[in-house]
């Protein structure tokens, strides 16, 4: 019968294997994980040779968990992020992971992962949207825990009426909260970005946590070229020993040393040590900028410096807007672009060395509010003379067309309907 | 001739700075480097920084060790190791007091400032003891970071971080990865710094009477509370057996 079982291959209605009826090579498979080899981080990032392929968003963060030597994760299920764990449920499977487990729904998920990381363990997580929402009670406590962990956030609509598609206001919610937030631009990126986030974020002087974020279906269901390491390197092991708060352990004595007193008894603490205490999660924040800059080039990409007319944007805003400073190429303008890696920290500096020339600067955005012009317009405020115009956005599941974005950049919206003529019916 | 311009830069001093300075990471003080230090918000040589801190221990009033969790508890032989390297710093500063922090959870209904420093308000501690210079050594970056922040805001201490770790902007003098190694320069620099002429404070005129004006006054202290406590006075002045079973 088992036999029988190993011969049977499965396929979706697109023709992609599922491969959750491919189990039972399992002792093959985790001979595979258990062969992997620790390398250094500069290794795996810069100096691995790197073969192309196409894959979906979801199996680029796949592949990237499959290298960043995690010991656990645990999520709830919500579109578009349930792929993306499903895949990584196939990494614990074949032996990658120790452990893995749906939790209750995402309040519960966030503390769990959070017990996980004051534990001492690599932990991973995932949500998207409403998801997002409910668990930030809980998010907004990790980064006073000093909790380094991931968290990879798969942006989609969050308001009523229900919908499921890409919309990012999510975010606002998040850049508040002291987590680390990366957004990432396309495939490659969703494979980049969690390795390196690991990576600052268990430096000892930033410990704390990050999340990557991307714009749901857009990058998370849809394929592209991802260049990709071999599949028997990893990163090395967390070292919770060397973090900025002690671990919880109730093993070695003094276990007394736990982090809940603190924490956890408000009125047992002062409120001066609060406040000293808020500001080192912001000043931690700042620790990680030349991490950033060592692991992931730099907060920002700026294409073509010092052009009159600037685009700022992240996420998938980026890739729709190299194609439209293409198609301006085709006329012969030349327009910049800055590429937004990191949300928190803010590129403030490199904003405004990147725009220092610019007469005109449009922030396209996936999402109703514009928080990204609202970051741009406050980093740059008194230094530009520029025209910050905040547009073009699209929600609520919308694309962004390129010719929306050309658009802009040739006129300002809406001029053609201002007027000061009173109106004569 | 062109003049450069120099932008300007955040000075972190002994304070009292006021109700709630900001941290001095978000005012553009960078951490240093293997082989560096910070002294005062700038990056300067690991042995400049060593130096600076040297000549503040042995300058300034009641200089004061803090040695946090990871020397004053056992965990390992390096530990071990790293504690008797502290005890050697101690030992080259005339009357230097040590004070624990040994753990970092909110200590109530009060402190005893001469007991411990603890993290929830170590000015307290500061205070208590009119301490102007002080080390922390042995505490997880964390907690260093929010007591240098409320020292820097509330005293007038000159704080020293000697840390395994990457460094504290908020101290006003500090030496990252600092092993067993790094902390024998640290007594180094303090011999160094005494072989080049330095009277050390407590062997000045002030501070000889300071001392003896404190030793009488706790003297004075202890037969107070052994007078108007007398059924307790035996656990009260000697503390408890914790071992007694």
């Amino acid at each position: 019968m088992a036999e029988g079982l190993d011969t049977e291959v499965k396929t979706n209605p697109q023709g992609d294997v599922i491969t959750a009826t491919e189990a039972p090579k399992a002792k093959e498979k985790e001979n595979k994980a258990a062969k992997q080899r620790v390398v250094t981080p500069e290794y795996l990032f810069f100096e691995a040779p790197r073969t192309k392929t196409f894959i979906t968003g979801s199996e680029a963060a796949k592949e990237a968990i499959r290298r960043a030597n995690v010991d656990i994760a645990i999520s709830y299920p919500i579109t578009p992020q349930s792929e993306t764990m499903q895949q990584v449920g196939y990494l614990y499977a074949e032996g990658y992971l120790k452990d893995y487990y749906r939790g209750e729904e995402e309040y519960g998920v966030m503390s769990a992962i959070a017990g996980a990381s004051r534990a001492g363990v690599r932990a991973l997580t995932a949500t998207a949207g409403p998801g997002l929402m409910r668990g930030m009670e809980v998010i907004t406590s990790w980064p006073g825990g000093r909790m380094p962990l991931l968290l990879l956030v798969m942006c989609r609509v969050i308001n009523a009426p229900l919908a499921i598609q890409p919309d990012n206001v999510e975010l606002s919610y998040l850049l508040n909260s002291g987590v680390i937030v990366f957004h990432a631009e396309n495939q490659q990126d969703f494979y980049d970005f969690p390795l390196k986030a690991y990576m600052i974020s268990e430096k000892c002087e930033v410990t704390l946590p990050v999340a990557v974020a991307v714009d749901g279906f857009f990058v998370t269901h849809a394929r592209g070229w991802v260049e990709l390491p071999p599949e028997d390197i990893k990163l090395p092991p967390r070292e919770c020993y060397h973090e900025a708060v002690p671990m919880m352990d109730n093993e070695n004595p003094p276990a007394r040393l736990s982090r809940d007193a603190p924490i956890q008894k408000s009125n047992f603490i002062s409120y001066q040590m609060h406040a000293s205490w808020q500001q080192e999660i912001w000043a931690a924040q700042d620790r990680a900028r030349p991490w950033i800059k060592k692991y992931m080039g730099g907060l920002v990409e700026v294409v073509n410096p010092g052009a009159e007319t600037m685009i700022v944007a992240s996420g998938s805003a980026v890739s729709q807007s190299r194609e439209a400073v293409r198609q301006a190429g085709e006329r012969g303008d030349t327009i910049g672009l800055v590429k937004i890696r990191s949300l928190r920290p803010f590129p403030t500096q490199e904003l405004i060395e990147a725009c220092r020339h610019a007469k005109r600067i449009i922030v396209p955005e996936f999402n109703c509010i514009g928080w990204m012009a609202k970051e741009v317009r406050s980093a740059l405020f008194g230094q530009t003379k520029a025209e910050i115009i905040p547009g073009p956005r699209v929600f609520g599941g919308m694309s962004m067309p390129t010719e929306l974005i050309l658009e802009y950049l040739y006129k300002t919206p809406n001029e053609a309907r201002m007027t000061t003529k009173p109106l004569t019916v | 001739m062109a003049t450069a311009t120099v932008s300007p830069r955040y000075q972190v001093l002994p304070g009292p700075e006021g109700l709630l300075p900001p941290s001095a990471c978000a005012m553009g003080v960078e951490l240093p480097q293997d082989g560096e230090g910070l002294v005062e918000g700038v990056i300067v040589s690991e042995d400049k920084a060593f130096k600076a801190a040297a000549r503040a221990m042995l300058t300034r009033r009641n200089p004061t060790l803090f040695p946090g969790p990871l020397v004053v508890w056992g965990w390992n032989k390096h530990t071990e190791e790293k504690a008797s390297v502290v005890l050697e710093i101690a030992a080259e500063i005339p009357s230097v007091k040590i004070i624990p922090m040994p753990d970092y959870r909110p200590i109530y209904p009060k402190i005893d400032p001469e007991a411990v420093i603890n993290p929830c308000h170590p000015n307290l501690t500061i205070w208590h003891n009119k301490i102007e210079a002080c080390i922390f050594v042995g505490l997880h970056c964390h907690f260093a970071n929010v007591t240098l922040k409320m020292v820097r805001a509330g005293t007038n201490c000159y704080t020293i971080a000697l840390c395994a770790e990457a460094g504290h902007e908020d101290a006003m003098a500090s030496v990252p990865r600092c092993g067993t190694e790094k902390l024998h320069k640290m007594v180094e620099a303090l011999r160094q710094v005494k072989k080049e002429g330095l009277t050390p404070w407590a062997l000045t005129a002030d501070g000889k009477r300071e001392l003896a004006a404190e030793r009488a006054q706790k003297k004075k202290q202890r037969e107070a509370i052994a007078a108007a406590a007398p059924q307790f006075a035996h656990e009260l002045v000697a503390g408890l057996d914790e071992n007694e079973e």
